[in-house]
């Protein structure tokens, strides 16, 4: 099928980067400035789903608009890859703008025009990556998400704030100026173009084993956003930012770029045939399978409720990552729609952790006893959102796991069945405690009244709860799309 | 011989400094000296309209007798290696007009003489297509830099002016006696054109391409004749820092472009890996000395060394890529860093401290002002959508593929980069705010937007769309390979 011509990857990304402009202009008219987000994620969810007929029948839209250098163009491109990614992150913005609105002018929060105009901006970028049709494109769009969500990080300003960001800017700087900029240059050497390529860009390349086996632990390790460890420091720290930052930016928008970047890599620079060839799948797997274990443990042993969310999301993304690189169809296609199940459930549970902050101050999963009683709705979304996690159906990560179960067996893979079962468990160990402690605790001290839920941050959660769920029932979207990055 | 457009471009700026001593009061030197350099620039963005990229020949050449006794002529022409540099020096020259504009306030018209001048011989270095007169130029240049500095510079002003005298000075000593030496092998001849298509012996290449790269190697610096940049900079005036960065560090680079590829092709093929290990040095080196500063003047002058050292990189590599990546980078970071050191001079001239530790939260302070220092900053680091990324990726690109081991030194200092820059950046603009409770600081006006935004737009439209850039270059860069790898028997 020949590639639709179409100016729509260029508008869904002007569409959030106009936002950000906008909300910077009407910085003294509040009320008109928190109108801007939501109005500008409808319009670009709805430009990005009016592509998605094109690419669910196995089409791409291609718009190219100029050359850079010999090989490279700056142009998008949109096939099924970029399709899950995007819609996932257009829809989910539209809750999340909605969601912020309700915690920010809750908390009162300062810088709220920086806020929401960076907020903007990170989806413009992440869209961008989305669409990028090959790696130049990409990696503009990578690193704009990387500035723009800085001040997001240091948002609050203070020593925590300051300390925080810092780690965040060195980790993802310091991955992209050293090992991703090797592997771009290299790359670019060897194929002569950056072109993302159906089967592989360097597929047909003559170079040797070790030379394309150090590119491509470049480029995983470059694409730090991915979180695999020992890369994945950054995301918890992130954590001091604002909480619909953390729900939209740390556990869909720029996670899922960085585990997006690797895909990427793994399906069209290096292509299914050479990574398995050079035997990097197996070894790419044993070391997101350390991830996922240790990730959990990890998050086992936090007390504070994000940075147990935020260690979760580590060990999340190296699913997606481990679904890739088993390299069987089924396992590729469970990794690829575990980007949507996972965005789905963590951003519920993320928001569900600001509502308790903004209705209780309370962050400590310990000070959490009784709190279910008082805030049915988002404990009640949480504790839907924490079974996805652990993959029971009929929710949205069941799905995912199951292909992913049953694609490591297909791959004839069974220490990785282990590692899913395991980390599954582990999933319900750190995440239904809480659950528990909210509803059936009793509380240390009586909580005063004014705990109560916050409309305009529960309907955005119990509306991502529901998301959660009917894609497990109803996954044929995910699935289509997975399916034709796989063909 | 038609116009003599590039005549004019090289003398346009020595007949305003003429023009200039006539005039009393400062305000009117101020105004004649950029009315000077806008009329400068226009007859560069004429000379760039009318290039034609399909041709590595020298274009709008113009030729005279001089002294045909000796076989000197006045002869200019300009290729695509020189074209970019012309209009920089002009772009620049018009920037350092602006940003001395209240900086300098004692003897103005001596001042802004010297700055035409300096213009003048700069555009003549990159005209020139006769050897000595090449070398009259090269030479010259060195009087007014050394004034600007010396006069009116920072406490150390003299110091560090007879240090840049001194260092430049030997460099060129040994530059004069390889144009001897070429001169009598040549055939009694300083046309450049003809000295490039012999063949020299390999021995007598061998001596020359040392005797040059002494020289060149001053200027551009490489490591270890590098000592005279950080402190010819901290002391030179904001606009002497924008010419040394911006034009006289390219003027290195250049040489080894126009004199030791072409003439010397054998000996550079042969010492080729030696320059690219002395890039990669410099690279590293200089970014680590660069981390190590406090004063922000000295962590620009230091990353000038590291960021040469990737057109240097580039050069040696000898291959397409290496060389269009490393013309590319020399006008790269004429801007980049010219523009570092005009935000340096900005915030200089509104605190009098250059210590990073003196500042932090400007952005609250004075945020336009920082807001166009993040984009430089990421510009200088090479952030992708940055003129400077694409320039780095053709470099190490070529560069990986001359030599891997030189490849990754280079990373290593592109992340050196990331950690000094972004590090001044987060010291300086964010954090909470210092300079705001001490000094009361205002934000840019329109003369120093007026100096700013030409260069920021140079920041994204070669960070995006290089292509009409590496256009001019193309034709030539191909014939100088054709030059390296035919005479020299290719890699």
């Amino acid at each position: 099928m020949d590639p639709v011509i179409s100016i729509r990857p260029l508008l869904a990304v002007s569409v959030a980067g106009l936002a950000a402009l906008a909300v910077l202009l009407l910085n003294n008219r509040e009320r008109l400035r928190d109108v801007v987000s939501p109005l500008a994620a409808i319009v670009m969810f709805a430009i990005v789903i009016s592509m998605a007929p094109t690419v669910l029948a196995g089409g791409t839209v291609k718009l190219s608009l100029f050359e850079v250098l010999p090989g490279i163009d700056f142009a998008f491109r949109v096939d099924a890859l970029g399709m899950v990614f995007a819609s996932v992150s257009s829809l989910l913005w539209i809750v999340a703008a909605i969601y912020s609105i309700g915690y920010m002018r809750h908390l009162n929060e300062h810088a709220q025009t920086r806020f929401f105009a960076c907020f903007a901006a990170s989806l413009a970028a992440a869209v961008g990556g989305a669409f990028a049709a090959n790696l130049f494109t990409l990696v503009i769009f990578y690193e704009v998400l990387s500035l723009v969500t800085y001040p997001l990080v240091y948002h609050h300003e203070d020593e925590d704030g300051w300390t925080g960001s810092r780690k965040y800017l060195v980790y993802l700087m310091g991955a992209s100026k050293s090992v991703l900029l090797a592997a771009l240059a290299l790359t670019y050497m060897l194929a002569g173009s950056l072109d993302f390529v159906p089967g592989g860009l360097l597929a047909g390349v003559d170079a040797s084993a070790a030379l394309l086996t150090v590119v491509y632990f470049c480029y995983l390790f470059g694409f730090a956003k991915a979180a695999v460890m020992p890369m994945h420091a950054w995301l918890p720290a992130a954590m001091v930012a604002p909480t619909p930052v953390s729900a939209l930016l740390h556990a869909v928008a720029v996670v899922k770029m960085g585990v997006f970047c690797v895909l990427r890599i793994v399906f069209h620079v290096f292509g299914v045939g050479l990574v398995g060839g050079l035997g990097l799948g197996i070894a790419t797997a044993y070391l997101v399978s350390f991830t996922i274990l240790m990730a959990s443990v990890y998050a086992l042993t936090r007390d504070d409720l994000k940075a147990r969310l935020a260690y979760s999301t580590v060990s999340q993304l190296s699913y997606i990552v481990l679904g890739a690189v088993l390299l069987s169809p089924v396992s590729m296609v469970g990794g690829i729609i575990h980007i949507a199940a996972h965005a789905f459930s963590k951003i519920t549970l993320f928001f569900c952790a600001g509502s308790i902050y903004c209705a209780s101050g309370k962050r400590n999963i310990s000070d959490m006893a009784g709190i279910g009683r008082k805030l049915p709705w988002t404990m009640g979304a949480f504790f839907v959102a924490s079974l996805s996690m652990i993959g029971v159906p009929p929710t949205a990560g069941f799905v995912s796991k199951w292909y992913l179960a049953l694609g490591s067996v297909e791959a004839g893979q069974i220490a990785f069945l282990i590692v899913l079962l395991v980390s599954s468990i582990l999933n319900a160990a750190y995440f239904l405690p809480v659950s528990y402690v909210a509803f059936f605790g009793t509380e240390a001290q009586e909580s005063p009244a004014t705990v109560r839920e916050i409309p305009m941050m529960t309907i955005p959660l119990v509306a991502t709860a529901i998301l959660s769920v009917s894609m497990g029932i109803f996954p044929d979207y995910f699935l289509t799309l997975a399916d034709g990055v796989v063909r | 011989m038609g116009f003599p457009l590039l005549s004019l471009i090289v003398f346009v700026p020595a007949a305003g400094a003429a023009v200039l001593m006539f005039l009393r009061s400062d305000d009117t030197v101020r105004r004649t000296a950029l009315g000077v350099t806008v009329v400068d620039l226009a007859l560069s963005i004429a000379m760039l309209a009318g290039f034609d990229t399909a041709t590595h020949e020298m274009q709008f050449t113009e030729t005279y007798p001089w002294v045909p006794a000796l076989g000197i002529t006045y002869a200019l022409g300009i290729d695509g290696i020189s074209a970019l540099f012309v209009f920089l020096t002009a772009l620049l020259g018009l920037i350092c007009v602006l940003a001395s504009w209240v900086a300098i306030d004692r003897k103005v018209k001596a001042f802004m003489i010297n700055l035409l001048v300096m213009q003048a011989l700069m555009q003549g270095v990159f005209c020139a297509l006769d050897l000595f007169l090449f070398y009259v130029f090269w030479e010259a240049m060195l009087i007014p830099m050394y004034l600007i500095i010396g006069v009116w510079g920072g406490e150390g002003r003299v110091y560090a002016a007879f240090k840049f005298f001194l260092y430049t000075l030997a460099g060129s000593v040994l530059f004069l006696i390889g144009v001897i030496v070429l001169y009598f092998n040549g055939g009694e001849t300083f046309d450049i054109l003809a000295l490039t298509a012999q063949d020299l012996p390999f021995h007598v290449q061998s001596w020359l391409f040392f005797a040059f790269l002494v020289a060149f190697a001053v200027k551009v610096p490489m490591v270890p004749v590098h000592t005279w940049l950080p402190d010819a900079h901290v002391q030179a005036p904001t606009a002497g820092s924008i010419i040394l960065a911006g034009v006289l560090l390219k003027m290195g680079a250049y040489g080894f472009l126009r004199f030791s590829l072409p003439m010397l092709p054998e000996a550079s093929v042969y010492y080729s890996t030696m320059m690219l290990a002395l890039s990669a040095l410099a690279i590293v080196y200089g970014g680590l000395l660069a981390l190590a500063q406090d004063d922000l003047k000295k962590l620009v002058a230091y990353s000038s060394i590291s960021h040469m050292g990737f057109v240097t990189l580039g050069i040696f590599a000898l291959n397409l890529r290496g060389l269009e990546g490393g013309i590319l980078q020399m006008f790269n970071h004429g801007v980049t860093t010219g523009a570092l050191f005009l935000f340096v001079g900005l915030i200089y001239e509104r605190t009098h401290t250059r210590s990073i530790a003196d500042y932090g939260g400007l952005m609250k302070v004075v945020p336009v002002y920082t807001a166009f220092l993040a984009l430089f900053t990421l510009s200088s680091m090479a952030l992708p959508g940055t003129n400077s990324f694409v320039g780095e990726l053709l470099v190490l690109s070529g560069g990986f593929a001359a030599d891997l081991a030189a490849g990754a030194a280079a990373v290593t200092g592109a992340l050196l980069g990331a950690a000094y820059l972004l590090g001044m950046y987060r010291k300086v603009a964010l954090g909470p705010a210092s300079v705001g409770a001490r000094y009361k600081i205002r934000d840019v006006n329109a003369r120093e937007m007026a100096a700013i935004l030409p260069l920021a737009v140079f920041v994204v439209w070669v960070g995006l769309y290089p292509k009409p850039f590496l256009n001019i270059i193309d034709a030539s860069v191909a014939h100088l390979l054709a030059q390296v790898h035919g005479k020299g028997g290719g890699q």
